[in-house]
């Protein structure tokens, strides 16, 4: 297998609004994703990024009592359309989540291939396929000599860049990314947006973070969500990081980044 | 520390530590929970004592063919021969057959108290299943006798009819009526097992980490694969050690399984669908009444060996129960 990058994808959220149960906590998302893109997604506390990242990938729908409205877009197809199976949605979109989750009874080498596995799929060179993600990760290096180490011996940092990379070995077109730096250190921090800026190359980034300089240092362009007391979350601006941070528009985006509250 | 340079302050004295005056309640407290659990053991100490002076003449005359030897002869007068072979094995068999059948719908109740059922039907039966764990032993075997061995009896009717050429599941009498075999008391087993089992898989599953559960489904898991790659890896451990707890509950179990089995000394390796077999605890309650004295020590001897083998299943299991609980968080 001639590790081929797939082409990066356009993702979008059409008027995406979001519940659990009869509570609505998102309502008419409406964001752009274009390829080879970083998208950083900001905003305080519990006004509904993660929920928003979840309907990216339908990982949304797997909680009781999950609703949605609006459509997601990968390269123009609806992955909420009945004739899309989300499993393929899952493959076609990797998450990387808050708190780095090898598995931990598995190797290393066992973790970059266990999407495989768990998918039903097949590889025809595992070894190479094990590299390159590791690669793509920039992990390699430091693992190659222990590849059949449990995942579990390895550091907080390293853990979290072998998710990615366990993320990387199903070809992902677009990366989802929540807080995947918050519980690291400021090195392991460097390197995994190092790491945000080559993949870039090869696909889109969306990721959430509560870092304003990691936002401006990775992404090409933010969008501020926000949810007042008691209303449903939504999107407040949108536009290029640049934009965002130093001309907003809206003054309460003005005060987020600038740290006024949050 | 060896050197004084390395740690100057090696010779500091420590402090005396938990000093103070304490509040009466807590000195009573303290008393009476020291008390209370040192009774515990004495007790098991005391049972053991009593246990091995009245089994020794016994293992003295019989020596180690009391646990291979497969004769068991102790009419008044002669000289007995106690050998308890058959029934230790068959012991084994049914606990075998037992945790075969149990573990799967153990673990299966448990998946979907789990990861299933929305909350208000999940406590309705982790309650149904402590229910079943709290039923005394009478009641099951009662059950198992007139319920479920006519039921039993017609699935070893079935095996036996489709599977025969397969020694296990093949009956050598000219008219079978597939009751009272090591099949039925193994049903037995996994139905007096499966309630332990289940609490605590249901225990190390509600502990699992749902990152690695999310982390799996991300990566494009279906259902069954979350739970044959992800969680029964996880939580392995756990599950042995309750399939162990319910085993040490098993092998002590005599009414249940007098009712559905026919004891015999005419070892039945592997028939299990034969009406013969063996269960150590059973036998002692069917031979107690009608045992001369000499008898009653072998009997006793016969405790004795289900007592040690519980007390060490049971401290394996409460080992690896502890150790996998704190290791799935
Ligand atoms: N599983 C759930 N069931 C019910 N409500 C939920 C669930 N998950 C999130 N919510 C609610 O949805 C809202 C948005 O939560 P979300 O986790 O998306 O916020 P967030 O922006 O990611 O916050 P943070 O920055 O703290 O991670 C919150 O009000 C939260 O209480
Ligand atoms: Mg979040």
């Amino acid at each position: 297998m001639t590790n081929s990058t797939p082409s990066a994808s356009t993702l979008s959220a059409e008027d995406i609004s979001v519940w659990f149960g009869e509570r609505q906590v998102l309502s008419n998302v409406n964001l752009v994703f274009p390829a080879n893109q970083v998208t950083a997604l900001i905003g305080p506390s519990g006004c509904g990024k993660s929920t928003f990242l979840r309907t990216l990938n339908r990982m949304h729908e797997l909680i009781p009592g999950a609703g949605l409205a609006g459509s997601v877009l990968l390269d123009g197809v609806d992955i909420y359309a009945p004739e899309v199976s989300p499993v393929d949605v899952r493959i076609n979109i990797g998450m990387v989540f808050q708190k780095p989750n090898p598995f931990p009874t598995m190797s290393i080498r066992e973790n970059i291939l266990s999407g495989l596995k768990l998918s039903g799929r097949k590889t025809a060179n595992a070894d190479e396929l094990v590299e390159t993600s590791l690669r793509r990760a920039s992990i390699w290096n430091e693992v190659k000599d222990r590849l059949n180490d449990q995942a579990l011996s390895l550091s907080g940092g390293q853990q979290q860049r072998l998710c990615i990379a366990r993320s990387l070995a199903m070809d992902p077109k677009v990366l989802l990314m929540d807080e995947p730096c918050s519980a690291l250190d400021p090195g392991s921090t460097r390197r995994i947006e190092e790491t945000i800026e080559e993949l870039s190359e090869s696909m889109t980034v969306v990721i959430v973070t509560h870092n304003m300089q990691q936002a401006q240092r990775v992404s090409h362009q933010t969008a501020f969500f926000l949810a007042d007391e008691n209303t449903p979350g939504g999107v407040v601006e949108f536009g290029s990081t640049e934009q965002v941070f130093n001309t907003p528009v809206d003054p309460r985006t003005n005060d987020y980044v600038n740290g006024h509250f949050g | 520390m060896e050197s004084e340079l390395a740690n100057p302050k090696a010779n500091q004295a420590r402090r005396k530590l938990n000093v103070g005056p304490r509040s009466r309640g807590d000195r009573v407290f303290f008393g009476i929970t020291s008390l209370a659990a040192n009774f515990a053991f004495v007790l098991v100490a005391l049972i053991l004592v009593f246990l091995m002076v009245s089994a020794w003449p016994a293992l003295q005359s019989q020596g180690l063919a009391f646990i291979y030897g497969s004769t068991w002869v102790a009419d008044e007068g002669a000289e007995p021969i106690m050998q308890l072979g058959p029934m230790i094995w068959g012991s084994i068999q049914i606990a075998f057959i037992g945790i075969l059948l149990g573990t799967p719908m153990a673990v299966a109740t448990a998946y979907l108290i789990v990861f299933m059922l929305p909350s208000r039907a999940a406590k309705v039966a982790t309650t149904v299943v402590d229910l079943m764990a709290a039923l005394p032993s009478v009641v099951i075997g009662l059950w198992g006798l007139i319920v479920f061995t006519p039921v039993a009896a017609h699935w070893a009717q079935i095996l036996n009819q489709t599977l025969g050429w397969f020694p296990v599941f093949a009956i050598e009498g000219e008219q079978p009526t597939y009751v009272d075999s090591p099949f039925i008391a193994g049903w037995i087993v996994a139905v007096m097992i499966v309630p332990i089992i289940t609490s605590v898989t249901r225990e190390i599953f509600s502990q699992m980490d749902s990152g690695l559960i999310n982390g799996a489904l991300a990566l494009g898991a279906g259902r069954w694969a979350v739970l044959s790659r992800v969680i029964l890896p996880t939580s392995r451990g756990g599950i042995l050690g309750g399939v162990l707890l319910g085993l040490g509950r098993a092998i002590g179990e005599t009414v249940a399984i007098l009712y559905v089995l026919q004891l015999s000394f005419d070892i039945n390796w592997y028939q299990i669908l034969e009406p013969r077999g063996g269960a150590v605890a059973s036998f002692i309650l069917a031979r107690f009444g009608e045992a001369t004295p000499l008898e009653f020590q072998g009997l006793m001897a016969a405790g004795l060996v289900i007592f040690v083998v519980t007390l060490i299943v049971n401290t394996i299991a409460s080992l690896i129960v502890n150790r996998s609980t704190r290791r799935v968080k």
